[in-house]
């Protein structure tokens, strides 16, 4: 790879109790770049993404092996620090989950459990993310109303700015649109395209349109294993792998 | 055929008439306790102490004992079967240990209330030093109302949608920011409605205090932690049973009825109206 | 700015632990109260056997502590007083409550069923003294006119009395254990013809069958436990029990009368003990049966 790397994982495994569902993943992520990963649902794709904040800690059972370096850390370690991994490497989910709480308080709930107070500096930030995430002009005269009172895709846009607010360098996507409707799923996209000029962005999705139109690498995950991965174009035009033309010419999945 | 459809009415009619009778007993016992007990309602009933060996004036003193030693069984359990819960929904591991605390649970929400009241005398009247009183007994049920408070809790907390604590964790909260920012406020009016329950069922219990703090006769409200008390439920046992005379008292004893039943069903409707409003508001909240 | 944090430095934060401590603490708090209660009840019952044998106070009917000719301590006929009790009681319970849980469960229209199982949740409110007080001047009085006794308070006084306690538990659990039964089983049943009483008797309950067990069981412990309903409304007399027309007095209506009037650290004294404990001990074979038959549905499923 010709680009500078981010997130650069080797021989990643990971087990849920006796069932191993990853094997050997090794893949490299760069910096400032859309990377798609792709596959039928449970081929590991969601799994893959939650190690990389380590979430599948929160998965009773789970054992992840092998080796992610983040700049050149490795987050596996034991000595690493979930929390301050977690404000580094956001998350968006599938299903928006805005907190039971005002836009605003939404927004500047990542920067007040990190420590602000100071109520000009928490609108700025506010401010700043929901404008990365182009909800600004759409919530700006109802900050204090519910979150929950916003459309699906207003929700979803919301979840990233929250995980904006916070200054990650990493921002993991799993499957963000698949509950939305066309327009709002348009948005999203573009919206994903103006934010990898700052950030590390890695999408799960099923939707290979998807994949095509807003990354720049794919991964194509098939039974726990990365089958194939390189530039969105190379895969989607010409796979080294038959499994791969099969999977994107939509013959199985 | 037939005798197949004979046996289903006749077991048809079995179910059926269960429960009216059921319904039909519990009605009855309370339209009698509450026409009987109205007969001494009244203003001066509620806010007079017993006079002339309790043969007249009011049960103020029980009311307002019932009131203080129910309150503060609900301080000592409260925060602690809220800690209980949140460990057990938020921190536990799944192993030997956890399931030991679940079985303690169960096990404790099946032992005799009297058992409590031995434990209580035994540690705390005794032990502690802490004699009979207030304090005594409202901590011995704190104890008793432990597991209920637990249970409701839990349940509270588990109704929580497991993406509020993702969406929490994933943006650097550490597990009790979680907790306390986006877990627990959602989960108050359950954890609330545990606690009304609590209150009422250390409103309407006896056997506990009976030897740790619950007294006979005192014509004023408690006013130290390690003074006794008048409860309503144990003056309504002495005006059946312990008085000289029985019959002269018995007026006295349906008010006293009516004052505990009123008050216990009282707690319990406001805590179904707590619940069902909280659920009417997760159910909007998807 | 924040690049620059490390992440592969675990931090202490001791708020977090402290946090985690405290409420692990809280957590086993009824591990602890609930080994407390073991530990002081065996400690203070098993002071009492320094005077009074133990086989004579596990084998003997007779409990007479205050008896001029010597003292007696056995637990004989207040165990059995307790029994029979809880068993007249569960001889209501059982009956009366799959009743209703089944009619809930199966045949209640949603509105009927939407107001009667809070109702029936609502009389596990009623505090036991208010119990125990119908018995006296309601129930106990209609025993002794149907049965022509001077007096109603009889084991049958108190037996009605405890189904009242117990009922709320079994019908409440039971109908659970009904409605956990997967819906496809009844429809199964009824698609072969059957009518909804064959499919409640021969595919229903037996389905629920543990379930129901343990709500039984789970009620005769709180039958067992209940101390003033019994102690109010059964005439305590402290005899081997002669039938259901007797007055009896059970265990937890022997603790209630006599605890209080005992000088502590006697022999009488600790003997009371000895009897909550004996208690103790039954409601946890009880529970832990109860317990049993709960896995045992959850597995069978």
């Amino acid at each position: 790879m010709d680009e500078p790397v981010r997130i650069d994982c080797q021989n990643v495994e990971v087990w849920y109790g006796s069932k191993q569902a990853l094997h050997g993943i090794s893949i490299r992520i760069p910096s400032n770049r859309v990377t798609a990963l792709i596959g039928p649902s449970g081929c590991g794709k969601s799994t893959f993404l939650r190690c990389l904040n380590r979430m599948n800690d929160l998965v009773p059972g789970a054992r992840t092996r092998g080796s992610i370096l983040l700049d050149g850390e490795d987050i596996l370690s034991p000595a690493t620090d979930v929390v301050d991994l977690r404000r580094r490497v956001g998350m968006v989910f599938q299903r928006w989950n805005p907190f039971p709480k005002s836009v605003f308080d939404n927004v500047a709930y990542g920067p007040r459990i990190h420590g602000i107070r100071d109520k000009a500096r928490l609108a700025e930030i506010v401010e700043d993310a929901l404008r990365k995430a182009s909800l600004w002009d759409e919530v700006k005269d109802r900050l204090r109303s519910s979150a929950l009172e916003l459309s699906g895709g207003q929700q979803q846009r919301l979840c990233i700015a929250r995980a904006l607010a916070v200054e990650p360098e990493v921002l993991l996507m799993d499957e963000p649109a698949s509950a939305l409707d066309p327009i709002s799923t348009a948005r999203l996209e573009d919206l994903i395209g103006e934010l990898k000029e700052r950030y590390t962005i890695v999408i799960v999705t099923h939707n290979m349109q998807q994949a095509a139109r807003v990354s720049d690498y794919t991964g194509f995950f098939y039974m726990g294993r990365l089958v194939e991965y390189d530039r969105t174009q190379t895969i989607f035009t010409s796979p080294a792998q038959e499994q791969t033309e099969a999977y994107i010419t939509g013959r199985f999945g | 055929m037939r005798a197949k459809r004979v046996w289903s009415a006749l077991g048809r009619s079995w179910l059926v008439l269960s429960t009216v009778l059921v319904v039909a007993v519990l009605v009855l016992f309370l339209v009698h306790i509450a026409r009987q007990g109205w007969q001494v309602m009244g203003w001066e009933f509620l806010t007079d102490r017993p006079r002339r060996g309790m043969t007249q004036g009011g049960i103020f003193p029980a009311i307002a004992g019932t009131a203080l030693v129910s309150l503060l069984t609900v301080v000592f359990s409260l925060p602690l079967g809220v800690g209980a819960a949140i460990y057990l929904t938020e921190y536990a591991p799944d192993n030997r240990a956890t399931r030991w605390i679940r079985l303690a649970i169960r096990n404790l929400s099946g032992v005799p209330s009297i058992v409590y009241g031995l434990f209580g005398v035994v540690l705390f009247v005794d032990l502690l030093g802490l004699g009979t009183s207030l304090l005594s007994a409202g901590l011995t049920l704190g104890l008793l109302t432990l597991p209920w408070i637990i249970t409701a809790s839990e349940e509270a907390l588990k109704s929580v949608p497991r993406a509020y604590r993702d969406g929490a964790l994933a943006l650097g909260a550490t597990r009790w920011q979680a907790v306390r920012t986006v877990v627990l406020p959602p989960a108050l009016p359950g954890i609330l409605t545990g606690a009304i329950l609590g209150l009422s069922r250390a409103a309407g219990e006896t056997a506990p205090i009976l030897f740790t703090g619950v007294a006979f006769f005192l014509p004023f409200a408690p006013t130290s932690l390690s003074d006794q008390f008048m409860a309503l439920p144990y003056h309504l046992y002495i005006l059946s049973t312990q008085h000289h005379s029985l019959e002269k008292v018995r007026p006295i004893a349906y008010g006293t009825a009516l004052v505990l039943v009123g008050l216990v069903f009282t707690l319990n409707l406001t805590a179904f109206a707590v619940r069902s409003r909280m659920r009417r508001r997760l159910e909007t909240a998807r | 700015m924040r690049d620059s944090i490390p992440v592969t430095r675990r931090r202490f934060r001791a708020g977090e632990r402290l946090m985690e401590g405290v409420l692990a603490l809280c957590g086993y708090t009824s591990v602890l109260v609930l080994a407390g209660i073991f530990v002081l009840l065996l400690w203070q019952g098993a002071r009492a056997f320094r005077e009074v044998p133990l086989w004579e106070f596990l084998t003997t009917a007779r409990w007479d502590p205050t008896s001029p000719e010597g003292a007696r301590y056995g637990i004989g006929s207040m165990v059995a007083s307790t029994f029979l009790v809880t068993l007249g009681a569960m001889a209501f319970t059982v009956p009366l409550g799959i009743g209703v849980a089944a009619y809930l469960s199966e045949f209640a229209p949603a509105r009927v069923r939407e107001v009667l199982k809070p109702a029936v949740e609502m009389l596990a409110a009623i505090p036991s003294v208010v119990v125990g007080f119908i018995g006296i001047v309601v129930v106990g009085p209609a025993i002794a006119r149907l049965f022509g006794l001077p007096n109603g308070l009889t084991a049958l006084n108190g037996a009605v009395l405890l189904t009242v306690m117990a009922l709320p538990t079994a019908v409440s659990l039971s109908e659970d254990a009904l409605r956990a039964v997967p819906r496809d089983h009844r429809l199964a049943s009824l698609a072969l013809g059957a009518n909804p009483w064959e499919t409640l008797v021969k595919v229903t309950l037996p389905a629920a069958a543990p379930g129901i067990l343990a709500a039984m069981m789970l009620a005769m412990g709180r039958a067992i436990g209940e101390t003033m309903t019994v102690l109010m409304a059964t005439g305590n007399a402290p005899a081997f029990p002669s039938g259901f027309l007797s007055p009896v007095r059970t265990m937890t209506a022997t603790i209630a009368i006599e605890l209080g009037e005992v000088p502590h650290g006697t022999a009488h004294y600790f003997a009371l003990f000895a009897v909550g404990f004996a208690l103790f001990v039954i409601s946890f074979v009880v529970n832990w049966v109860a317990d049993w038959f709960i896995r045992r549905g959850r597995r069978a499923r």
